[in-house]
């Protein structure tokens, strides 16, 4: 008996799950609760799941463990990771393992939770779609083809080293479908440090939730794209090339690019 | 434990050697009293003899034989005499004190004919040291002292009257003396037992002082440093050892004082560091925990805040949750900012432009609490390699404490950025200066410039006093008094030990008169020149090490300002005095960030007048 739910929630503290599970049924979507990797793991073996919620930290099998494990059982239910010990490294880290799809760090509010579980079941719908329509659903998990030489973050965001030693910082096409419309772009200003893991930018979409968009990689901003801040639509339109957002100088690119896939 | 003592080995050790000197010279000496007293009784023996030879020899010529046998009897009752007695040279015993033995033949192998006729053939000559025996007749006797005198043939003998001993013959007779040891032995005796008392006073004498000087000059010291030593294995950094003496071992003691200073510094150091570790780690524990319970308060609150929205009341309530909520996250949030305190990702950055971004964030609280911001910013502040971020939170936290200080008040905040050159020369104070028996010169008595300056002796001949030198590297206000130029024949010493404070062979590159030295713990050599206008200093270790560039930003305010017992404390995690507000960690962390960057963090503050930050970044990194 194979029954259809929206989410999984893996966390060993109970109170969280009551939480996610509470605010998610009262937006209408539907979850199942696991207070542990293995539990969980059961549950998906009779189960159907849209996006899988897991904490990091946990005490028999931990997030990174557990992403394994679906890997190795070819369970490919996007994963969003929720990290209490937030520190930069984790959230990288979560992203750049196989199927994770995004992080939520903890303690977070009702619309920073609905705004990443939205924003990761569109991505998951989306995933779904392209797989029904015979594309492979890793390595070009894209609409819009991203370039080859071209270094992605997760789903979230991209980076392409320029000759000069520069880099250019973008958003990738999946990130915007998931997020449905930029309504409004915000982004840093020129000087500025960015750190790879850290939002870079914030994307408000049409519905009014606010997507922090993930910078790639560590830099100092050289140039804003002010087409792009003027025009968010561009973004949509042209994420790889005219819709790019940074100019960056990175100080130490090789360090960062062993969390990027190509 | 007793025998592994030092002193008791060095005593034992000099008491062996004494001991054994004495035994030899003990040994030597009455061997030779002895050989001398035997000596004298020998002369004395050999006088007797040919006194009795001559005293008998006119009698012999005229062979009256009763006279001979009146003075040999007359002779050997004297006391000092055991007996005398003449025999022929067959052995026969002609005369003799002891009557009985007159006739009887003496055995040519017994004590007083051996030494002649051990050879087989009778010697005719003999030494005076073959002709004396020592020897005891019987067990109990003493011993008894015998000397043979041959009484040789002679021209007047075979042309006597009398009869006639035949020309050939060559020895007639011999006459044996005898005399008794007695008292020299009682004398030999008297003094073996003198030495020996003496011998053995000396080494009991000389142990008991030796015992008492090694005690006072080594085992007392070492004993006090052992006890020092205790102290500081058991932790008690604070312990010096009391430095009376200028020997090795007082300079030992100073060496020790230093290196336990060193060390109590170090441990400060590494202490603070250690305790910011440590509440790192707490705070990543605590940050863990407490992120659950607060996901869980932070959710529902939201999501009640979200439902909520007819209710106006309830709205407002709901917000106060969740905004103090989001404001715990915040302080979890720096708490592991604070247990992080990574290495610093170090870019380029121009310190203005991160003062500029720092200002920004925190525009809306100037706004509100009426205060002026003025900002003096050095337009040509050289780049620094510095984590901008961390740098800006720096600047973000000394600001908003300003803005705390100064309340709900009008009041200003100043932030001043500019390029500063701390040349080591005129800036750097020598707190400690050091002769080459470790006296420190720095006394304190005399100050210049408020700072204890360095003391010394000069001499010239009989010249002498005392002058101070300025303790400010490069800086050259001494009260030299009426020192004469340092010249040859002049010579600067420690006020303590008088050991020279000149540097040997060496001239001062400038000027080439002589020049003084001395050592500043762990920092090397300062050299100088005292040659009126030159001026010349030299401290090589600092010259070499100084990084010289630095850039400063100072974040002033004029609120209520720190009570100075608090600034000891300040930059310690949770010393906040801001009561509810703020995390306490605000200062530990801006601490722990300009420590990763080399840099320095100074407070100067007075209540009611304001504070101010001072933050030393250097250029190079």
């Amino acid at each position: 008996m194979t029954m259809q739910r929206d989410i999984l929630v893996i966390d060993d503290e109970l109170m969280v799950t009551r939480a996610v599970v509470k605010i998610c049924s009262a937006e209408g979507i539907t979850v199942a609760a696991a207070d542990s990797a293995p539990e969980a793991l059961r549950l998906l073996e009779n189960s159907r799941f849209r996006l899988v919620l897991c904490d990091i930290m946990m005490s028999e099998l931990d997030g990174f463990q557990f992403l394994e494990e679906l890997d190795r059982r070819g369970i490919q239910t996007p994963v969003v990771m929720m990290t209490g010990y937030s520190t930069v490294e984790n959230a990288v880290r979560s992203l750049t393992s196989t199927g994770a799809v995004d992080y939520i760090s903890k303690p977070f509010t009702t619309d920073e939770l609905l705004t990443v579980i939205r924003r990761s079941l569109r991505c998951s719908m989306l995933l779904d779609e392209a797989e029904s329509a015979g594309l492979p659903r890793h390595g070009s998990m894209s609409y819009v083809p991203c370039p080859a030489n071209y270094y992605r973050l997760g789903y979230v965001s991209w980076v392409l080293l320029e000759e000069e030693g520069t880099a250019r910082i973008g958003v990738s096409d999946l990130f915007l479908k998931a997020a449905e419309g930029i309504r409004e772009l915000e982004l840093s200003l020129p000087g500025e440090d960015l750190v790879q893991g850290i939002p870079c930018a914030f994307a408000t979409s049409l519905d009014g939730s606010v997507h922090g968009i993930i910078c790639p990689m560590d830099g100092k901003i050289l140039e804003v794209n002010a087409d792009a801040q003027s025009n968010p639509s561009l973004v949509e339109k042209d994420p790889y090339f005219r819709g790019w957002l940074y100019r960056i100088l990175p100080p130490n690119p090789e360090n960062n690019l062993q969390w990027l896939s190509t | 434990m007793l025998n592994s003592k030092i002193s008791y080995k060095l005593t034992f050790g000099v008491v062996l050697t004494v001991l054994f000197a004495i035994s030899i010279f003990a040994y030597f000496n009455i061997q030779s009293e002895t050989k001398n007293l035997l000596a004298e009784v020998e002369r004395h023996a050999n006088q007797l003899s040919e006194a009795v030879k001559s005293d008998t020899e006119y009698d012999m010529l005229r062979n009256d034989r009763n006279r001979i046998h009146d003075s040999i009897r007359r002779i050997g009752a004297q006391e000092s005499i055991d007996r005398v007695r003449i025999f022929n040279k067959s052995g026969e015993i002609i005369y003799s004190s002891g009557s009985a033995e007159i006739g009887k033949m003496v055995d040519k192998q017994a004590e007083s004919c051996y030494r002649c006729h051990s050879a087989g053939k009778p010697l005719e000559h003999l030494e005076m040291a073959e002709r004396t025996r020592i020897f005891r007749p019987d067990q109990d006797s003493s011993r008894l002292l015998g000397i043979i005198n041959p009484i040789y043939n002679s021209p007047t003998c075979w042309t006597a009257a009398c009869h006639a001993h035949p020309s050939e013959q060559t020895v007639l007779g011999v006459l044996d003396v005898t005399i008794p040891l007695t008292d020299i032995d009682r004398n030999i005796r008297r003094s073996q037992v003198a030495i020996v008392i003496l011998a053995v006073s000396t080494i009991l004498i000389l142990s008991l002082i030796v015992g008492f000087l090694v005690r006072w000059w080594i085992d007392r010291p070492v004993q006090e440093l052992l006890t020092a030593m205790r102290h500081i294995a058991g932790g008690n950094l604070a312990y010096r050892v009391e430095v009376k003496r200028d020997d090795e071992l007082g300079m030992l003691a100073r060496s020790f004082n230093d290196m336990t200073e060193n060390l109590s510094q170090a441990r400060l150091q590494l202490f603070q560091s250690d305790k910011l570790a440590s509440l790192g780690r707490l705070a990543a524990g605590v940050a863990h925990e407490i992120n659950n319970p607060l996901t869980a308060v932070l959710t529902y609150s939201s999501y009640l805040q979200k439902r909520a929205h007819g209710q106006p009341d309830i709205h407002a309530d709901l917000d106060v949750i969740v905004s103090e909520t989001i404001r715990c996250r915040e302080i979890v949030k720096s708490l592991l900012d604070f247990a992080r305190q990574t290495v610093p990702k170090k870019r380029q950055a121009d310190i203005n432009e991160i003062i500029h971004r720092a200002v920004a964030v925190i525009e809306n609280q100037l706004s509100l609490g009426r205060v002026e911001l003025v900002m003096d910013l050095d337009e040509a502040l050289p780049r620094v390699t510095v984590d901008a971020n961390q740098i800006q939170q720096v600047f973000i936290n000394l600001m908003v404490n300003a803005l705390d200080a100064i309340g709900e008040d009008s009041g200003s905040l100043k932030v001043t950025s500019k390029a500063i050159t701390v040349c080591p020369k005129g800036t750097l104070q020598i707190k400690r200066a050091l002769c080459r028996k470790r006296h420190d010169l720095v006394d304190g008595k005399v100050q210049i410039n408020g700072k204890p300056a360095i003391g010394m002796r000069f001499r010239k001949k009989d010249l002498t006093g005392l002058i101070h030198l300025d303790p400010v590297y490069g800086s050259h206000e001494h009260l030299l008094d009426d020192m004469p130029p340092l010249e040859e024949g002049t010579d600067l010493l420690c006020p303590d030990c008088s050991a020279s404070l000149l540097a040997e062979g060496e001239a001062c590159p400038v000027c080439g008169s002589p020049i003084y030295a001395f050592e500043v713990p762990l920092k090397g050599l300062v050299q100088g020149c005292l040659q009126e206008g030159c001026g010349w200093h030299r401290w090589e270790q600092v010259d070499s090490e100084w990084n010289d560039e630095f850039v400063e930003v100072r974040v002033e305010d004029d609120g209520c300002g720190i009570p100075e017992t608090q600034i000891p404390k300040l930059f310690e995690p949770f010393a906040t005095t801001k009561g509810q507000k703020g995390t306490g960690l605000g200062l530990a962390v801006t601490w722990g960030i300009v420590d990763n960057h080399n840099g320095t963090i100074t407070v100067e503050s007075e209540v009611g007048v304001g504070t101010s930050f001072i933050i030393r970044i250097p250029v190079k990194s």
